[in-house]
């Protein structure tokens, strides 16, 4: 889902920069002011599994791959703001260090995989879950869709922009100036892996990991956040 | 940052080291196929794309890879998980500066 450079038209990547620099804004300032000291290690580990979760590359049948991306947990435990500063984080360092993404795409890149999977995960999360307790299987069971809805809604506004290139963007001669596939075949071939294939995946670690941290430290679990309120400095003593 | 929440980076290290099975997948991702690859993919590589796609010419690590540790699975893993090592302390690092930001 990491869209290399070449692939956007710069008519369609420097405008998602340019959408994603205030988004960003927002999000650090969301977590500067809404977060206290003591979660912020908890969006490093978390945008630290983001990356790290991404390197897990599935094989999918035909010869393509796929991977999870981790945010919708990250949005579980911190919001999503966190979530899609955390994530942004992770993918602008891919881009950068290891040429996972393109520079010109990292714009296109933080909207479809930090921003749009955050929120879109998250939203469906909340509406599932409902009044119920995070660990209760109502719980998991909105983990588990929020996770897929998440990355899947993200694949789809990822095959959206490849797509709109080829009708958008053709030399003087009608070929493809970027992408060169048109909507239909992005979108077909893009939502069969991740609906499929990715998307459980995303879901079952969103699950797996919510419980871990649910096994570790219940109170990041917890509807009353009283350990961020408190003074007290037995954060990590929760076990 | 590491003093509290011990065990999520212990969980993460566990994952660090299982990285390299993320390199049994060896196809590439819908719409990220190198210039190499679109000739085999594709059938031909489109002219802005070829103008655009080396856009970044500082690539330390390409691929999660660490250049000169590419023979055989062992060393790609190896680079693998050097990569993965590389990229938590990048993001931990970024993300500290928020610690001092935020507030108790």
């Amino acid at each position: 889902m990491h869209i290399p450079d070449g692939y956007l038209s710069p008519q369609t990547a420097i405008p998602m920069i340019a959408v994603m620099v205030p988004v960003l804004g927002v999000a650090a300032n969301k977590v500067k002011n809404d977060l206290k000291k003591r979660q912020i290690p908890v969006l490093a580990a978390g945008a630290a599994f983001s990356f790290v979760i991404m390197m897990f590359n599935l094989p999918v049948p035909g010869g393509s791959s796929a991977h999870a991306v981790g945010a919708v947990l990250l949005a579980i435990l911190l919001g999503p703001w966190a979530a899609c500063l955390g994530v942004s984080v992770a993918l602008i360092i891919q881009a950068l260090v290891f040429g996972d993404g393109g520079i010109l795409a990292v714009g296109a890149n933080c909207f479809n995989i930090a921003f749009v999977m955050s929120f879109a995960g998250y939203y469906t999360y909340k509406l599932i879950k409902g009044a119920a307790d995070k660990l209760s299987s109502r719980g998991m069971a909105a983990a588990f869709i929020g996770g897929y809805v998440g990355l899947n809604i993200a694949a789809l506004t990822t095959a959206l922009m490849f797509g709109a290139q080829y009708h958008l963007f053709q030399a003087a001669d009608g070929t493809p100036l970027y992408f060169m596939y048109p909507i239909k075949i992005a979108v077909a071939a893009m939502m069969s892996e991740h609906l499929i294939l990715a998307g459980p995946v995303e879901g079952l670690v969103t699950v797996i990991a919510l419980w871990f941290v649910g096994k570790n430290y219940p109170a990041l679990l917890s509807d009353s956040p009283k350990w961020i309120a408190s003074n007290d400095k037995g954060v990590g003593s929760h076990v | 940052m590491f003093k509290t929440f011990k065990n999520l980076w212990w969980g993460l290290l566990v994952l660090i080291i299982l990285s390299p099975l993320g390199l049994l997948a060896t196809g590439t991702a819908f719409g990220e196929w190198g210039m190499d690859e679109l000739v085999d993919e594709v059938g031909f590589i489109p002219a802005g794309l070829a103008k655009f796609a080396d856009f970044w010419q500082h690539v330390v690590l390409p691929d999660y890879s660490v250049p000169g540790m590419e023979a055989g699975f062992g060393q790609a893993a190896a680079g693998y998980i050097i990569s993965a090592v590389v990229g938590v302390l990048l993001v931990v690092l970024v993300i500290s500066i928020f610690y001092r930001l935020a507030k108790d």
